[in-house]
Protein backbone atom coordinates (compact mmCIF):
# COMPACT_ATOMS: atom_id res chain seq x y z
CA UNK A 1 0.00 0.00 0.00
CA UNK A 2 2.79 2.48 1.06
CA UNK A 3 4.81 1.57 -2.10
CA UNK A 4 1.73 2.64 -4.08
CA UNK A 5 1.11 6.01 -2.18
CA UNK A 6 5.46 6.26 -3.14
CA UNK A 7 5.02 5.14 -6.57
CA UNK A 8 1.99 7.81 -7.45
CA UNK A 9 4.08 10.83 -5.03
CA UNK A 10 7.49 10.02 -7.32
CA UNK A 11 5.29 10.50 -10.75
CA UNK A 12 3.36 12.92 -9.56
CA UNK A 13 6.88 14.77 -8.97
CA UNK A 14 8.75 13.06 -12.81
CA UNK A 15 5.36 14.94 -14.78
CA UNK A 16 5.83 18.05 -13.15
CA UNK A 17 9.46 17.80 -13.71
CA UNK A 18 8.54 17.13 -17.15
CA UNK A 19 6.48 20.07 -17.45
CA UNK A 20 8.60 22.64 -16.43
CA UNK A 21 11.60 21.26 -18.45
CA UNK A 22 9.36 22.03 -21.43
CA UNK A 23 7.94 25.17 -19.99
CA UNK A 24 11.31 26.55 -19.14
CA UNK A 25 12.92 25.24 -23.21
CA UNK A 26 9.83 27.15 -24.61
CA UNK A 27 11.15 30.29 -22.25
CA UNK A 28 14.36 29.54 -23.58
CA UNK A 29 13.28 30.31 -27.28
CA UNK A 30 10.74 32.47 -26.71
CA UNK A 31 12.44 35.21 -24.54
CA UNK A 32 13.93 38.48 -26.23
CA UNK A 33 17.53 38.47 -24.81
CA UNK A 34 20.24 36.87 -23.48
CA UNK A 35 19.52 37.86 -19.83
CA UNK A 36 16.03 36.97 -20.01
CA UNK A 37 16.70 33.81 -21.59
CA UNK A 38 19.11 32.79 -18.53
CA UNK A 39 16.00 33.53 -16.11
CA UNK A 40 14.29 30.26 -18.57
CA UNK A 41 17.14 28.23 -18.12
CA UNK A 42 17.48 28.71 -14.29
CA UNK A 43 14.18 27.02 -13.84
CA UNK A 44 15.12 23.76 -15.45
CA UNK A 45 18.10 24.08 -13.57
CA UNK A 46 15.92 24.51 -9.86
CA UNK A 47 12.60 23.10 -10.58
CA UNK A 48 13.17 20.53 -13.34
CA UNK A 49 16.27 18.97 -12.17
CA UNK A 50 14.90 19.11 -8.17
CA UNK A 51 11.25 17.58 -9.19
CA UNK A 52 12.97 14.81 -11.54
CA UNK A 53 16.26 13.96 -9.49
CA UNK A 54 13.40 14.03 -6.07
CA UNK A 55 10.99 11.87 -8.04
CA UNK A 56 13.88 9.51 -8.87
CA UNK A 57 15.43 9.11 -4.84
CA UNK A 58 11.73 8.07 -4.35
CA UNK A 59 11.89 5.22 -7.07
CA UNK A 60 15.38 4.38 -5.39
CA UNK A 61 14.64 4.26 -1.90
CA UNK A 62 17.14 3.99 0.98
CA UNK A 63 19.94 2.85 -1.25
CA UNK A 64 23.16 3.81 -2.21
CA UNK A 65 22.06 5.25 -5.53
CA UNK A 66 19.32 7.72 -3.45
CA UNK A 67 22.57 9.34 -1.81
CA UNK A 68 24.25 9.54 -5.25
CA UNK A 69 21.24 11.22 -6.70
CA UNK A 70 21.20 13.28 -3.71
CA UNK A 71 24.88 14.79 -4.27
CA UNK A 72 23.86 15.46 -7.42
CA UNK A 73 21.37 17.41 -6.95
CA UNK A 74 23.69 19.66 -4.10
CA UNK A 75 26.17 20.11 -7.25
CA UNK A 76 23.48 21.30 -9.16
CA UNK A 77 22.16 24.05 -6.83
CA UNK A 78 25.70 24.72 -5.71
CA UNK A 79 26.65 25.15 -9.67
CA UNK A 80 23.80 26.68 -11.56
CA UNK A 81 23.94 29.52 -10.10
CA UNK A 82 27.98 30.33 -10.05
CA UNK A 83 27.52 29.53 -13.99
CA UNK A 84 24.82 31.59 -14.41
CA UNK A 85 26.66 34.75 -12.72
CA UNK A 86 29.76 33.78 -14.56
CA UNK A 87 27.92 33.71 -17.95
CA UNK A 88 26.17 37.18 -16.96
CA UNK A 89 28.71 39.13 -15.55
CA UNK A 90 30.73 38.14 -19.01
CA UNK A 91 27.78 39.09 -21.02
CA UNK A 92 27.10 42.65 -19.48
CA UNK A 93 31.05 43.74 -19.07
CA UNK A 94 31.54 42.60 -22.69
CA UNK A 95 28.73 45.42 -23.47
CA UNK A 96 25.51 43.14 -24.55
CA UNK A 97 23.21 45.64 -23.41
CA UNK A 98 19.49 43.88 -21.77
CA UNK A 99 16.77 45.12 -23.21
CA UNK A 100 15.28 46.92 -20.22
CA UNK A 101 12.19 48.05 -18.87
CA UNK A 102 13.33 50.17 -16.40
CA UNK A 103 16.67 50.70 -15.79
CA UNK A 104 17.47 51.46 -11.58
CA UNK A 105 21.13 50.91 -11.75
CA UNK A 106 21.49 55.57 -11.81
CA UNK A 107 18.94 56.67 -9.34
CA UNK A 108 19.96 53.66 -6.98
CA UNK A 109 23.13 55.52 -6.75
CA UNK A 110 22.43 58.54 -6.76
CA UNK A 111 19.79 58.15 -3.70
CA UNK A 112 22.70 56.40 -1.87
CA UNK A 113 25.34 58.94 -2.43
CA UNK B 1 6.65 6.56 -16.80
CA UNK B 2 10.76 7.18 -16.90
CA UNK B 3 10.36 6.64 -21.10
CA UNK B 4 7.94 9.76 -20.63
CA UNK B 5 10.64 11.60 -18.33
CA UNK B 6 13.18 10.50 -21.35
CA UNK B 7 10.64 12.33 -24.07
CA UNK B 8 10.15 15.55 -22.38
CA UNK B 9 14.16 15.87 -21.67
CA UNK B 10 14.70 14.61 -25.21
CA UNK B 11 12.39 17.34 -26.52
CA UNK B 12 13.85 20.79 -24.22
CA UNK B 13 17.09 19.06 -25.24
CA UNK B 14 16.16 19.71 -28.85
CA UNK B 15 14.64 22.96 -27.99
CA UNK B 16 18.09 23.77 -26.36
CA UNK B 17 19.86 23.14 -29.45
CA UNK B 18 17.71 24.93 -31.77
CA UNK B 19 18.65 27.87 -29.72
CA UNK B 20 21.90 26.71 -29.80
CA UNK B 21 22.02 27.10 -33.37
CA UNK B 22 19.71 30.07 -33.63
CA UNK B 23 22.23 32.04 -31.41
CA UNK B 24 22.45 35.34 -32.25
CA UNK B 25 25.44 36.37 -29.52
CA UNK B 26 27.69 33.75 -28.05
CA UNK B 27 26.42 34.48 -24.72
CA UNK B 28 23.03 32.95 -25.82
CA UNK B 29 24.53 29.81 -27.26
CA UNK B 30 26.61 29.40 -24.25
CA UNK B 31 23.26 29.63 -22.23
CA UNK B 32 21.98 26.71 -24.51
CA UNK B 33 24.75 24.65 -24.36
CA UNK B 34 25.05 25.00 -20.15
CA UNK B 35 21.27 24.05 -20.17
CA UNK B 36 21.59 21.30 -22.11
CA UNK B 37 24.54 19.93 -20.23
CA UNK B 38 22.22 19.83 -17.17
CA UNK B 39 19.99 17.91 -19.34
CA UNK B 40 22.32 15.34 -20.01
CA UNK B 41 23.02 15.02 -16.45
CA UNK B 42 19.01 14.46 -16.00
CA UNK B 43 19.07 12.30 -19.20
CA UNK B 44 22.06 9.92 -17.53
CA UNK B 45 20.17 9.53 -14.40
CA UNK B 46 16.58 8.82 -15.90
CA UNK B 47 18.00 6.23 -18.67
CA UNK B 48 19.70 4.53 -15.66
CA UNK B 49 16.66 3.65 -14.05
CA UNK B 50 14.91 3.23 -17.53
CA UNK B 51 17.47 0.31 -17.86
CA UNK B 52 17.28 -1.04 -14.54
CA UNK B 53 21.00 0.06 -14.21
CA UNK B 54 20.94 2.50 -11.57
CA UNK B 55 25.07 2.85 -11.72
CA UNK B 56 24.47 5.02 -14.11
CA UNK B 57 24.22 7.86 -11.45
CA UNK B 58 27.81 7.76 -11.09
CA UNK B 59 28.42 9.17 -14.39
CA UNK B 60 25.87 11.61 -13.90
CA UNK B 61 27.32 13.07 -11.01
CA UNK B 62 30.76 13.15 -12.80
CA UNK B 63 29.23 14.86 -16.10
CA UNK B 64 27.66 17.57 -13.42
CA UNK B 65 31.17 18.31 -12.25
CA UNK B 66 32.49 18.36 -15.68
CA UNK B 67 29.48 20.55 -17.18
CA UNK B 68 29.97 23.29 -14.74
CA UNK B 69 34.25 23.31 -15.36
CA UNK B 70 33.27 23.49 -18.73
CA UNK B 71 30.95 26.26 -18.68
CA UNK B 72 33.27 28.17 -16.66
CA UNK B 73 36.53 27.10 -19.12
CA UNK B 74 34.62 28.32 -22.48
CA UNK B 75 33.61 31.71 -20.92
CA UNK B 76 37.12 32.60 -19.53
CA UNK B 77 38.39 31.61 -23.57
CA UNK B 78 35.89 34.14 -24.86
CA UNK B 79 36.56 36.57 -22.56
CA UNK B 80 40.22 36.79 -22.21
CA UNK B 81 41.36 34.33 -25.11
CA UNK B 82 43.68 32.27 -22.54
CA UNK B 83 43.27 30.42 -19.86
CA UNK B 84 45.96 30.49 -17.56
CA UNK B 85 45.91 33.96 -16.31
CA UNK B 86 44.42 35.27 -13.16
CA UNK B 87 41.87 38.38 -13.21
CA UNK B 88 41.49 40.70 -10.41
CA UNK B 89 41.93 43.89 -11.62
CA UNK B 90 38.19 44.52 -12.94
CA UNK B 91 36.52 47.65 -12.91
CA UNK B 92 33.03 46.88 -11.23
CA UNK B 93 29.97 47.76 -13.55
CA UNK C 1 44.86 27.41 15.94
CA UNK C 2 42.55 24.89 17.85
CA UNK C 3 39.99 26.29 15.44
CA UNK C 4 42.28 24.82 12.49
CA UNK C 5 42.75 21.67 14.43
CA UNK C 6 38.68 21.57 14.32
CA UNK C 7 38.31 22.56 10.54
CA UNK C 8 40.68 20.04 9.96
CA UNK C 9 38.07 17.09 11.77
CA UNK C 10 35.24 18.29 9.95
CA UNK C 11 36.86 19.03 6.38
CA UNK C 12 38.28 15.27 7.25
CA UNK C 13 34.48 13.86 8.43
CA UNK C 14 32.75 15.48 5.30
CA UNK C 15 35.73 13.74 2.82
CA UNK C 16 35.18 10.51 4.35
CA UNK C 17 31.17 10.85 3.93
CA UNK C 18 30.98 11.74 0.27
CA UNK C 19 33.87 8.74 0.00
CA UNK C 20 31.31 6.49 1.88
CA UNK C 21 28.39 7.34 -0.47
CA UNK C 22 30.73 7.21 -3.84
CA UNK C 23 32.46 4.03 -2.91
CA UNK C 24 30.00 1.27 -1.80
CA UNK C 25 32.55 -1.21 -1.05
CA UNK C 26 33.47 -1.71 2.36
CA UNK C 27 36.07 -4.61 3.07
CA UNK C 28 38.65 -3.73 5.66
CA UNK C 29 41.49 -3.22 3.46
CA UNK C 30 39.42 -0.54 0.64
CA UNK C 31 38.43 1.50 3.76
CA UNK C 32 41.59 1.86 5.03
CA UNK C 33 42.71 3.29 1.67
CA UNK C 34 39.41 5.63 1.96
CA UNK C 35 40.55 6.99 5.54
CA UNK C 36 44.37 7.29 4.31
CA UNK C 37 43.84 9.17 1.01
CA UNK C 38 40.71 11.23 3.23
CA UNK C 39 44.28 11.79 6.15
CA UNK C 40 46.21 12.83 3.01
CA UNK C 41 43.93 15.07 1.09
CA UNK C 42 43.79 16.86 4.50
CA UNK C 43 47.47 16.45 5.24
CA UNK C 44 48.14 18.34 1.78
CA UNK C 45 45.26 20.87 2.29
CA UNK C 46 47.06 22.43 5.82
CA UNK C 47 49.86 22.55 3.79
CA UNK C 48 48.58 25.01 0.68
CA UNK C 49 46.78 27.14 4.04
CA UNK C 50 43.38 26.00 2.52
CA UNK C 51 41.69 25.34 5.54
CA UNK C 52 39.79 28.52 7.37
CA UNK C 53 36.65 29.47 8.09
CA UNK C 54 35.80 30.81 5.12
CA UNK C 55 36.37 27.89 3.14
CA UNK C 56 34.96 25.58 5.65
CA UNK C 57 32.07 27.32 7.18
CA UNK C 58 30.72 25.09 9.97
CA UNK C 59 29.67 27.83 12.51
CA UNK C 60 27.15 28.05 10.01
CA UNK C 61 25.64 24.88 9.85
CA UNK C 62 23.17 24.98 12.22
CA UNK C 63 21.58 28.49 10.85
CA UNK C 64 21.56 27.00 7.56
CA UNK C 65 19.06 24.55 8.56
CA UNK C 66 16.96 27.10 8.86
CA UNK C 67 17.54 29.66 6.15
CA UNK C 68 17.44 26.69 3.39
CA UNK C 69 14.34 25.26 3.84
CA UNK C 70 13.06 29.36 3.48
CA UNK C 71 15.10 29.62 0.62
CA UNK C 72 13.60 26.43 -0.72
CA UNK C 73 9.87 27.73 -0.64
CA UNK C 74 11.17 31.27 -1.78
CA UNK C 75 12.35 28.94 -4.99
CA UNK C 76 9.23 27.58 -5.66
CA UNK C 77 6.93 30.98 -5.27
CA UNK C 78 9.41 32.33 -7.73
CA UNK C 79 9.49 29.31 -10.06
CA UNK C 80 5.57 29.48 -10.56
CA UNK C 81 5.71 32.94 -11.02
CA UNK C 82 8.12 32.63 -13.65
CA UNK C 83 6.18 29.65 -15.71
CA UNK C 84 3.00 31.58 -15.39
CA UNK C 85 4.68 34.31 -17.27
CA UNK C 86 6.35 32.06 -19.94
CA UNK C 87 3.08 30.52 -20.18
CA UNK C 88 0.96 34.07 -21.18
CA UNK C 89 0.80 34.76 -24.70
CA UNK C 90 1.42 37.94 -24.44
CA UNK C 91 5.00 37.51 -22.41
CA UNK C 92 4.58 40.69 -20.49
CA UNK C 93 8.24 40.80 -18.78
CA UNK C 94 9.71 43.97 -17.43
CA UNK C 95 12.89 43.36 -17.31
CA UNK C 96 14.73 45.49 -14.45
CA UNK C 97 18.20 46.49 -13.87
CA UNK C 98 18.78 47.46 -9.90
CA UNK C 99 21.28 47.54 -7.08
CA UNK C 100 20.62 46.34 -4.16
CA UNK C 101 22.68 46.77 -0.83
CA UNK C 102 24.09 43.69 0.17
CA UNK C 103 24.38 44.03 4.23
CA UNK C 104 26.47 40.94 4.85
CA UNK C 105 30.40 42.49 6.19
CA UNK C 106 32.06 39.35 5.14
CA UNK C 107 33.04 37.93 1.63
CA UNK C 108 31.34 34.71 2.76
CA UNK C 109 27.99 36.12 3.59
CA UNK C 110 28.09 38.36 0.10
CA UNK C 111 28.36 35.02 -1.99
CA UNK C 112 26.20 33.42 -0.66
CA UNK C 113 23.59 36.13 -0.76
CA UNK C 114 24.50 36.99 -4.33
CA UNK C 115 24.16 32.89 -5.01
CA UNK C 116 20.72 32.87 -2.94
CA UNK C 117 19.56 35.80 -5.88
CA UNK C 118 20.45 34.02 -8.70
CA UNK C 119 19.68 30.40 -7.83
CA UNK C 120 15.68 32.15 -7.31
CA UNK C 121 14.70 31.97 -10.78
CA UNK C 122 13.57 35.66 -11.95
CA UNK C 123 16.39 37.32 -10.54
CA UNK C 124 19.83 37.25 -11.48
CA UNK C 125 23.25 38.79 -9.54
CA UNK C 126 25.46 40.65 -12.52
CA UNK C 127 28.06 42.25 -10.24
CA UNK C 128 28.80 42.06 -6.68
CA UNK C 129 30.96 44.93 -5.69
CA UNK C 130 31.15 47.62 -2.76
CA UNK C 131 29.10 46.33 -0.46
CA UNK C 132 26.44 46.54 -3.47
CA UNK C 133 25.01 43.98 -5.98
CA UNK C 134 23.56 44.78 -9.54
CA UNK C 135 20.84 42.60 -10.33
CA UNK C 136 18.97 41.83 -13.60
CA UNK C 137 14.80 40.74 -12.68
CA UNK C 138 12.91 39.66 -15.02
CA UNK C 139 9.72 41.78 -13.69
CA UNK C 140 9.67 44.85 -11.89
CA UNK C 141 7.19 43.04 -8.88
CA UNK C 142 10.76 40.70 -8.56
CA UNK C 143 12.59 43.44 -8.44
CA UNK C 144 10.72 44.94 -5.74
CA UNK C 145 10.25 41.89 -3.51
CA UNK C 146 14.14 42.19 -3.53
CA UNK C 147 14.42 45.48 -2.80
CA UNK C 148 12.08 44.77 1.01
CA UNK C 149 15.34 43.07 1.77
CA UNK C 150 13.64 40.19 2.95
CA UNK C 151 16.08 37.44 1.90
CA UNK C 152 19.08 40.25 2.89
CA UNK C 153 18.10 40.46 6.22
CA UNK C 154 18.22 36.42 6.65
CA UNK C 155 21.44 35.61 5.19
CA UNK C 156 22.69 38.07 7.77
CA UNK C 157 21.02 36.92 10.58
CA UNK C 158 22.52 33.16 8.84
CA UNK C 159 26.35 34.63 8.87
CA UNK C 160 25.48 36.11 12.06
CA UNK C 161 26.33 39.65 11.12
CA UNK C 162 23.28 41.25 13.03
CA UNK C 163 23.43 43.04 16.09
Amino acid sequence: MSGTIIDILSWALIILGAFSLITGAVGVLRFPDVYTRMHAASITDTLGAGTIILGLILQAGLTLVAAKLLLILVFIFFTSPASSFALAHAALSSGVEPILDADLREDDKESSS
Amino acid sequence: MFAAATAALLITMIMALIRAIKGPSIYDRIVAVNMFGTKIVLMIAVLGFLMGRPEFTDIALVYALINFVGTIAVLKVFKYGDLARAHDDEEPL
Amino acid sequence: MGNRIIHSISLGTVLFAVWLVLSGHYTFFITTLGILSCALVVSIMQRMDLIDHEGHPIHLTWRAFTYIPWLIIEIIKANIDVLKLILSPSLPATPTLLRVKASQTSDLGQVIYANSITLTPGTISVDVANGEILVHALTRSGAEDLMDGEMDRRVTRMVGEDK
